[in-house]
């Protein structure tokens, strides 16, 4: 499953996305778990995750087909 | 052009006044927001703005929909600039139209609040000494607040 990184979060792990291994589809809680075992660089940050370019919550099951991006804080405009 | 889009060039507020006048309109809003040197005593040198542009453009859309369903009749455009920008340079411009105006100045204030809740676009202030990428100090998108 590929994840996509923006601004802080990008450059705290130093790479626009990254890979988990998974069974195919796990639930968003699961996903922002495993992000915060597998990458300590970004525990305890503060993100909502995007599915095919819209938000979802914790309870959506997320499939690895999906366009899965994490959205730190926005600072537009 | 598009009626909803981010760019890394220079943004002409006037170019959106296409999407949003018709024989309908009687009054159009236009808003800028500019770069600013200080913000509570710190001097920035620039920014820099990212954005994921395919979802940023979809939400800004979003919030031209949620606009003509709050107010029935009024158009709205909305461009973006990303990259890195000088001071005064114009980060976003807003456009509303409405057939009166006071609808058209409701609906401005609604996109700009949106904008800074739910489209991702981030920004990064470069100053003297450091830089820092800017989070809403909400730390959330209340758009999909748990409640």
């Amino acid at each position: 499953m590929k994840v996509m990184l923006f601004a802080g979060l990008k450059e705290k792990v130093g790479n626009d996305v990254i890979e988990l291994d998974t069974d195919g589809s796990m639930k968003v809680i699961d996903l922002k778990n495993r992000i915060y075992a597998d990458y300590p660089a970004l525990d305890g940050e503060v993100f909502q995750v995007a599915s095919n370019e819209s938000f979802v919550k914790d309870d959506h099951t997320l499939s690895s087909g999906d366009m899965i991006a994490l959205i730190p804080p926005v600072s537009g405009g | 052009m598009k009626q909803f889009e981010v760019v890394e060039t220079p943004l002409e507020p006037m170019k959106y006044h296409e999407f949003v006048l018709n024989e309908k309109q009687g009054a159009i809003c236009t808003f800028t927001g500019h770069v600013r040197e200080w913000t509570k005593g710190t001097r920035t040198i620039y920014l820099e703005y990212e954005a994921y542009v395919p979802m940023a453009e979809k939400m800004l859309a979003q919030i031209g929909d949620e606009i003509s369903e709050r107010w029935p009749g009024v158009l709205t455009s909305i461009g973006h600039r990303i990259g890195k920008l000088d001071i005064s340079d114009i980060a976003v411009v807003i456009v509303t139209s409405s057939p009166h105006r006071a609808d058209s100045y409701r609906a401005n204030e609604y996109a700009v609040e949106r904008l800074k809740e739910i489209v991702p676009i981030w920004k990064k202030e470069i100053w003297s000494d450091g830089e820092e990428w800017i989070g809403d100090s909400r730390h959330y998108h209340s758009s999909v607040e748990e409640k």
